[in-house]
């Protein structure tokens, strides 16, 4: 099949709290294709795992899909409920989650929790189920693959267990995954074994990957494309190398220049001044524009600007501002 | 695990023998048993005679000795009412408490891990309110009057079930008479039973609510449904087995009062059980009988309590590790 794995049409997000709806995610789109790494970047609260959440269908309620449309491999799925969703999720959606000290169950074999997961989803048996399980964990580079399927959690460390998610989130063979700060809470040097892996799995097969982080070193390691969020809204989105070397959205090119980058030694990083605005509480307008070192009178009078025929949500990308 | 093991056996021991201390010393002070023993017409000699005869001449430690000493060979002398040995006397009364146990234990046990599970999962629902507002009651009504007020629905008012004793008993073997085997039988056991689970079911149902709700929210949960694992498995697989390590403690706990807490519900229902037996002895100040009660509801507390420490172990991997100091 041709055309992407995964396309999201204008996807809005809505919390209905005492203070008002609010809206995480605000009529955002993108595409993943086969094989591709889209990564999705942002501060906390800027709506990147929401949308996550929504394509795999678990927002907690009363959070809930408000608009748009979620297409994968050609069929939609936002207005999926209950049990048809429940299908989806591990078979055709797989998700990897931030910690994996907490998201493998502590009281089951990790052998079983594979077994469990391919006999949900794969019509085989459970001899065939066992096989794979130990070629899941053999795929992911846990030595030893035949006799730690009878180990518990606890008998692994940290970046082992984040190989052990991988499986389970691989073992039924997903056309997408959703990969949630898959590497924040491991150590450095165990981060790149895990983004290669990640990197290389979906080379073999053909996933595409949503990789949700707020680490630029990891996007600028692993995607292909990335897409910058800011308050909801997709601020820039396109190709990692032209987004991350010359940056169209000022929001965009603030968060680069406050990436600590090891190469270069810089004495002191640059910030961006004040915080991301609460949902409650978003300025008309362009929502950066309080922060914007480049706001005009436009900014702040004119709706929010979408993505047009640039790559940034801005009145004045940088691209512009540097031919004139 | 085997050190751990003989290290519970041992501290029961000495729970045990603090718990038979604090039973004796307690008896010195509910009355002369000889009072009751000889009539009116006795003389000073008779006392001294029979009180010399027991024992009970003898110093305290001297008398709380001999009492282990017949303990450990089974042997609780005889029953200052009844003149028969007291083991034969709780052996005879033991199987009516013992069955009213095991169907009350199993009502609540059952009954209060389902009821938790489906509260906790529709946490929102009319129903799962409902159930937890009853659930109230159980807690707060003493159980005499949960006893009374079923007596009176479903004896007095509807004449559905009998309002005292076992019914009909049939004897398996030598010594146990079993209340399961005929219709009477079965049929004078329910009001007991749930009168006497009623309130462990509802602090069973409380317990696994909160634990439920409470593991629900963890990552592994998520993940678990992220994974597209079957409602189910997500309840009953990933969480309600979370839920089971202070879920077993308590359940140890209620079990054990359940055995200890059947004098209530056998005096309400005059059930023939050792509990009965127990409230009659203290009527007499019949040592010999009490104090071989006290010491077969402390055996069984300390039983139940080694059962649930080596549960944990069982239910919880992490724990295996830890005992054998891996870590």
């Amino acid at each position: 099949m041709t055309g992407p794995v995964l396309s999201i049409r204008d996807l809005s997000v809505e919390i209905p709290t005492r203070a008002g709806v609010v809206k995480p995610v605000d009529g955002v789109s993108y595409d993943i294709g086969r094989g591709e790494i889209l990564g999705v970047v942002g501060e906390s609260g800027a709506g990147k795992s929401m949308a996550g959440n929504a394509v795999i269908g678990l927002l907690n309620p009363p959070a809930h899909i408000s608009a748009g449309e979620i297409w994968l491999e050609g069929a939609r799925i936002d207005p999926l409920q209950g049990e048809a969703m429940r299908r989806l999720r591990g078979k055709e959606i797989g998700m990897v989650f931030q910690d994996p000290l907490t998201s493998l169950n502590p009281l089951l074999k990790i052998g079983d929790q594979l077994t469990e997961t391919i006999l949900t989803h794969l019509p085989v048996s459970r001899e065939e189920a066992e096989r794979r399980a130990i070629a899941a964990l053999d795929e992911v580079g846990i030595p030893g693959a035949a006799q730690r399927i009878d180990s518990y959690p606890h008998e692994f460390s940290g970046g082992m267990r984040q190989r052990v998610v991988i499986a389970l989130a691989l073992c039924a063979e997903p056309s997408l995954i959703i990969a949630d700060e898959p590497t924040t809470a491991l150590d450095v040097s165990v981060q790149a074994q895990i983004i290669a892996l990640l990197r290389r799995l979906c080379r073999d097969r053909g996933t595409a990957v949503m990789l949700i982080t707020h680490d630029m070193g990891v996007i600028a390691e692993a995607a292909d494309r990335v897409a910058v969020m800011y308050a909801g809204r997709l601020a820039e989105l396109g190709p990692v190398r032209e987004v991350l070397t010359r940056p169209q959205h000022p929001y965009t090119d603030g968060l680069m220049a406050s990436t600590p980058l090891a190469s270069q030694a810089r004495n002191r990083l640059h910030q961006i001044p004040g915080s991301m605005p609460r949902l409650t509480d978003l300025p008309d307008g362009c929502a950066f524009h309080p922060r914007c070192p480049l706001v005009q009178a436009q900014c702040r009078q004119n709706p929010h600007p979408n993505i047009g025929k640039g790559r940034a949500a801005c009145w004045f990308p940088l691209i512009e501002r540097a031919a004139e | 695990m085997l050190a751990f093991i003989i290290r519970r056996v041992g501290q029961s021991i000495l729970v045990l023998l603090i718990v038979g201390l604090v039973a004796f010393s307690m008896f010195r002070f509910i009355g002369d048993p000889i009072d009751n023993m000889l009539g009116q017409e006795r003389t000073m000699e008779d006392v001294e005679r029979l009180r010399a005869q027991l024992g009970l001449d003898q110093p305290f430690p001297v008398q709380y000795f001999r009492f282990l000493e017949g303990a450990v060979q089974g042997n609780f002398g005889v029953s200052y009412r009844q003149g028969r040995p007291v083991a034969e006397i709780i052996l005879e009364r033991a199987p009516a408490t013992l069955e009213l146990a095991l169907v009350s234990g199993i009502f609540a046990v059952v009954l209060g891990i389902a009821l938790g599970v489906f509260t906790a999962i529709r946490r929102q629902g009319i129903g799962a309110n409902v159930i937890m507002a009853a659930s109230l009651i159980g807690v707060s009504l003493p159980t005499f009057l949960i006893g009374i007020l079923l007596i009176y629905l479903f004896s007095v008012e509807l004449g559905w079930l009998p309002s005292f004793g076992r019914g009909q008993t049939v004897m398996i073997g030598e010594n146990w008479s079993t209340g399961f085997l005929t219709e009477s039988g079965l049929k004078a056991l329910i009001l007991p039973a749930i009168t006497l689970g009623l309130y462990q079911m509802t602090l069973i149902m409380r317990l696994v609510r909160s634990e439920m709700l409470e593991v629900l929210r963890q990552d592994y949960i998520r993940f678990a449904r992220a994974r597209g694992l079957k409602d189910r498995a997500v309840y009953f697989r990933h969480a309600l087995k979370n839920t089971m390590v202070p879920v077993v403690t308590v359940i140890g706990l209620q079990i054990g009062s359940i055995i200890a807490f059947a004098i209530i519900t056998e005096t309400v229902f005059q059930w023939p059980g050792v509990g009965l037996l127990f409230i009659n002895a203290i009527q007499f100040v019949d040592i010999p009988v009490m104090a071989a009660y006290l010491m077969l509801i402390s055996v069984m507390f300390v039983g139940i309590n080694l059962i649930v420490d080596i549960l944990y172990v069982f239910i919880d991997p992490r724990l295996r590790v830890d005992r054998a100091g891996a870590h």
